[in-house]
């Protein structure tokens, strides 16, 4: 083995992986991504819904996504591939004191980090989204540059964008064993072969912590499930992304958009969380969400569920992610936990690690990195799940 | 004013039904109370329903079986599949172009969810058919609690589609008597059992890691079932094929086109063209004949028919040209079939240049084999709950073998609840394996030489598993070999000093209508010969001449019909009579009803085979997965993706193999293609269903 075969090899051709390879593809490193799957994007990405938002309660999740959704939205434009972008905004809806106390308080500090948002009372938000149910209705906030787009077109996008700009892909390449000589990574070994690089960058998803420990790091990644659906296409009737965050019996938030195929997609989280790799459909998650959102918007009752799936969301305690090199070996590069958020945080975060591998830091990376490190109490926790 | 329906027919009975009015794009026409959307617009010539939202191409009947959506309207504001729901006094059709508007609702309605109807019970069985019945009775008789549940309107599945005798063993399967007869016996017989619970219009959504199963009961409300065992019965899917003009309104499945005439008694078309020569095909191709629809040929691209000889030969007598060899390359036409053009192919199944041939027709049936709807089983496997297949569902074969096998299925189930402690007959096994087996050898004709007295003419020259012949022979003077009714009948000219008198029941009741009475006892040079018949006994006369010919359809000569007549038991087979010279009576098998067709002077326009559609719900061509297989994509998951191909409502039920069958093509081992996950749902279902809303009650409320 060489270790000049590869300057970097990612582990993982997923939200944040494929990104990550095409943004280092272009700065001139030779990159190679390994996934155990037979395509990209097939484990969590094809999973999420394809919300797009900066709409968070930290400066690190705003700051990255802010550039995430600059990637996506101009993608098009720069790169030709249709995403199916759609600018709706997102829309963080009150019914109760509880909820608008915790979206009035992150406001300032959205504000402050270069977030366009805004509090819509009640009559405004109904103007906005008319088949919102008006009863006890407070109000909400509105991000209007947030949006969403297909994870499945876009991960397919940054992986053939990322292969033309240079990069390798093995799939179906399952990572056994991490080369480290002399507390430096070396390399990968797969069940396909040995590949030498003196950077790794663990982007594994839900896998993360086991890819953590082939280097002797324990990281607190474990992930939850979620069940989502997809409906029929109908013609629009609303724009933004609706999130409910109220808690209920047996689920917590819960939130949906009309997809720029006209689909509603939608999803929920469990509460408690259900914790493990099962990804198997269950017969709770219908009867569940359905009430939820057709109290919130009673026109939805009529609309056809086509499909429903079940996806991993790689939790952290804190609920923010953790990005940084590993301090035990070196060479060893950390993107994982997303949270769920994996997704819109891709782009951004393959912005960033790209700086830290280039060894080109950005002026805002040292405060992002501190809120994101994987040496951190873990002790906050995010208010905008 | 056009209508289409039937009002008379040979078989099926046609029930005087009141009519009323409804809309399509604010014409008034007639409906027939009992009918679906879909066969009341047949029945008024329209076949275009809809425009696809992407490309508005024209969008009509596919399935015919609730599985697609292509059917796809709007009654009275809500997108509905105009095959299953059914039409309604003064309801409003019209066409969906774009994407269908979802219907308001006042934002501030409330509503009452109605918890979630949870049961368990031993026994879930999804599929009232033929294998769902038969277990359903086997289970009864052991007095194991069952719901059956099924997505029609009435019990029977296809068999209720089937106006011909049944084929297989009169002792096992009621062979020799009629499918829609068949369905009716099982579904009495299984009423009288009240432990049997029975669910009708009721989908199966999902089988759930949780090992429910949920249902949409009565169409109306979602239930969650946990079975200690379920039995999927789910039946079959038509495979479909992928040409130019594959997508135009006309062409269809050959279960589609017997729906909407067997069932709902109209007539769809006046001029049909066939592929595939599998006993599907050419059963359709009979039922058309019987619903005075002109049947213009049948291609099939191996060098025989894969379905059994008889009905290729009824075929082939009534007039109807089999083209053996020969394929498909294009259904023509603007917005629906106008023509079809087929070639002959050669021995790597490619057409043959200068040998296409154009037919007018206005629709072109799809007829080329089936595939099991095993989802639930499969999902059941892999979430550990205890689960059996049957009949179709399980392996491809004939209803008669359904049944049987539902039989089987029952009685194990009833072992393995621990109710029946007994085995399994090993004989059953065997008679099932007899029942599925497909036809075997052929042999050559041959005739007695006896030109004196009465006797019959057996013209069942390939072993199929049948026996009919034999059972009814009051001197059982006709033997099927009773351990394996796949062997050929036997005649005998005498048994204990008693020969043939005559009684005809023999040719009443053969299923494959192969057999003939040949009578020298009046007149030795024109001896009388009987020949049995299945269509409207009005539509031939004493005295009428006729083409008589042999097995082959070829005509052996023109002759006059001296009797029509029926006999005591015939069961609505008509018994035409007539005489010809000795030389030939025993040759003579059939009458042709159906003049001869010749195909239309027609420039054969060839079209690209990358036009073909292959996602139907989504329009994806052929030629843009061709271009991803071409590139080195292995993973039906990433085409999807790109494609879209397997997202549509149907679920990836029609694509996947014509997908399969793409790498097929272009070379690649099945052991490389990556397949997609299948997900639930099966059909997509209104959200308020989940909720516990009445959807139907919904819908009547808003229509107040």
């Amino acid at each position: 083995m060489s270790r000049n075969d590869y300057d970097v090899i990612i582990i993982g051709a997923g939200s944040v992986g494929t990104p990550t390879a095409l943004f280092l593809a272009q700065q001139g490193f030779k990159v190679l991504v390994l996934d155990r799957n037979p395509s990209p994007g097939q484990s969590s990405n094809k999973r999420a819904i394809g919300g797009l938002r900066a709409t968070h309660s930290d400066p690190a999740k705003i700051k990255l996504c802010l550039r995430s959704l600059k990637i996506f939205s101009t993608w098009q434009e720069t790169y030709g591939d249709d995403i199916e972008w759609y600018q709706g905004g997102y829309c963080f809806v009150a019914y109760r004191e509880e909820e608008e106390k915790t979206l009035r308080e992150v406001l300032p500090l959205q504000k402050r980090y270069g977030l366009k948002i805004d509090w819509l009372d009640s009559d405004e938000l109904r103007k906005l989204l008319p088949d919102l149910n008006p009863k006890g209705l407070l109000g909400g906030t509105l991000s209007p540059e947030d949006g969403h787009a297909s994870p499945l077109l876009a991960v397919e996008a940054f992986y053939r964008q990322a292969k033309r700009a240079g990069a390798e892909f093995k799939f179906s390449s399952k990572v056994e064993k991490l080369v480290i000589e002399n507390g430096k990574v070396a390399g990968v070994v797969t069940d396909k072969g040995t590949h030498g690089a003196g950077v790794v960058v663990n982007a594994a998803g839900a896998w993360a912590a086991d890819i953590a420990r082939l280097a002797g790091m324990e990281i607190p990644v474990k992930p939850d499930s979620h069940e989502a659906a997809v409906t029929e296409p109908v013609q629009r009737f609303f724009d933004p992304m609706i999130v409910d965050l109220r808690p209920v019996q047996g689920s917590a938030n819960y939130y949906f958009y009309q997809h720029a195929t006209g689909q509603v997609i939608f999803c929920i989280t469990p509460n408690p969380s259900i914790w493990g790799f099962d990804d198997r459909e269950t017969s709770d998650f219908l009867p569940m969400v359905s009430r939820r959102m057709i109290g919130l918007m009673p026109r939805l009752k009529n609309i056809r569920v086509r499909r429903t799936w079940r996806g991993l969301y790689p939790m952290t305690p804190d609920g923010f992610p953790i990005v940084g090199w590993s301090r035990e070996v070196e060479g060893f590069l950390l993107a994982v936990g997303m949270c769920g958020q994996g997704f819109m945080l891709g782009p951004g975060v393959a912005e960033l690690l790209t700086r830290l591998i280039s060894r080109n830091p950005g002026p805002d990376d040292e405060e992002i990195l501190s809120y994101l490190s994987p040496y951190r109490s873990f002790i906050s926790e995010e208010k905008l799940k | 004013m056009t209508d289409n329906r039937l009002y008379k027919h040979p078989i099926l009975p046609v029930e005087d039904k009141p009519q009323f009015n409804f809309y399509f794009q604010d014409q008034e026409l007639k409906a027939r109370e009992g009918e679906t959307i879909a066969s009341a617009l047949f029945a008024n010539g329209i076949r275009i329903f809809s425009y696809h939202h992407k490309d508005g191409a024209p969008q009509g009947i596919f399935c015919a079986n609730g599985q697609c959506a292509q059917c796809l309207v709007l009654a009275d504001g809500f997108p509905v599949k105009s095959c299953m729901e059914l039409i309604k006094a003064g309801m409003k059709i019209e066409p969906i172009t774009g994407l269908p508007k979802l219907p308001e609702v006042n934002p501030e309605d409330s509503f009452s969810f109605e918890s979630i109807e949870e049961i368990e019970v031993s026994v879930l069985i999804i599929g009232g058919g033929p294998a769902g019945l038969s277990a359903a009775i086997e289970l009864a008789n052991h007095e194991v609690d069952c719901l059956l549940v099924d997505d029609k309107h009435r019990l029977g599945g296809k068999l209720v589609l089937q106006t011909h005798r049944f084929f297989g063993s009169v002792e096992a399967v009621y062979a020799g008597t009629r499918g829609i007869d068949i369905a009716t016996k099982l579904e009495n017989e299984l009423r009288k059992f009240p432990k049997v619970q029975i669910w009708l219009q009721s989908t199966a959504l999902a089988v759930f890691s949780d090992q429910r199963v949920g249902i949409l009961k009565g169409g109306q409300k979602y239930a969650l079932v946990k079975p200690k065992v379920l039995l999927v019965a789910s039946g079959a899917r038509e495979k479909s094929l992928v040409f130019p003009g594959n997508d135009l309104p006309g062409v269809y499945g050959a279960g589609a086109f017997q729906t909407l005439v067997n069932r709902d008694l109209v007539k769809p078309t006046e001029k049909l063209f066939i592929v595939g020569g599998g006993n599907v095909g050419l059963i359709a191709g009979y039922h058309a004949l019987q619903a005075g629809i002109k049947v213009v040929g049948l291609v099939e691209v191996m060098p025989e028919v894969g379905g059994y000889k008889v009905h290729k030969d009824k075929l082939a007598r009534l007039g109807v040209p089999i083209m053996t060899s020969h394929t498909v390359l294009s259904a023509n036409g603007q917005n629906s079939v106008e023509s079809v053009t087929i070639a002959r192919v050669d021995e790597h199944f490619q057409p043959v240049k200068g040998t296409e041939k154009t037919f007018a027709c206005d629709t072109v049936l799809i007829a080329v084999g089936l595939d099991p709807v095993n989802e639930f089983y499969l999902k059941a496997k892999e979430f550990g709950l205890l689960a059996y297949a049957a009949g179709d569902a399980e392996e491809i074969a004939e209803a008669s073998a359904a049944i049987f096998s539902g039989k089987i299925r029952g009685l194990e189930i009833a072992r393995d609840l621990g109710v029946y402690t007994g085995q399994v007959p090993a004989d059953w096994y065997e008679t099932s394996e007899i029942l599925k087996s497909r036809p075997g050898q052929t042999y050559p004709e041959y005739f007695l030489e006896k030109e004196k007295g009465v006797f019959p003419v057996i013209h069942c020259l390939q072993e199929i598993p049948c026996n009919p012949c034999s059972a009814v022979c009051p001197r059982k003077l006709i033997e099927v070999d009773p351990g394996d009714v796949r062997k050929l009948p036997v005649y005998f000219e005498e048994k204990d000093g008693k020969a043939c008198t005559g009684c005809e029941r023999c040719v009443v009741f053969c299923p494959g209508l192969a057999i003939t009475l040949v009578d020298f006892r009046k007149n030795s040079e024109f001896p009388q010969v009987t020949i049995p018949f299945e269509f409207p006994k009005e539509i031939i006369n004493p005295g009428d001449e006729v083409s008589v010919v042999d097995i082959e359809g070829q005509v052996l000569a023109r002759t006059k019909v001296t009797s029509v007549k029926s006999i005591k038991g015939n069961d609505r087979t008509v018994l035409i009579k007539v005489e010809v010279p000795a030389e030939i009576a025993k040759k003579v098998s059939g009458l042709r009803v159906q003049p001869e067709i010749s195909e239309i002077e027609e420039k054969y326009v060839e079209r690209m085979p990358d036009e073909a559609i292959i996602c139907r719900c989504e329009r994806v061509t052929a030629g843009e997965i061709r271009k991803l297989i071409k590139e080195g994509l292995r993973d039906i998951n990433e085409i999807k993706t790109i494609t879209r191909a397997g997202m549509g409502p149907c679920g990836a039920k029609t694509c996947t193999p014509l997908v399969h069958k793409l790498f097929r093509e272009e070379g690649v081992p099945e052991s490389q293609i990556v397949d997609q996950p299948k997900r639930p749902l099966f059909i997509e279902v209104p959200f308020g269903i989940f909720a516990g809303l009445d959807h139907r009650k919904e819908l009547e409320d808003e229509q107040k």
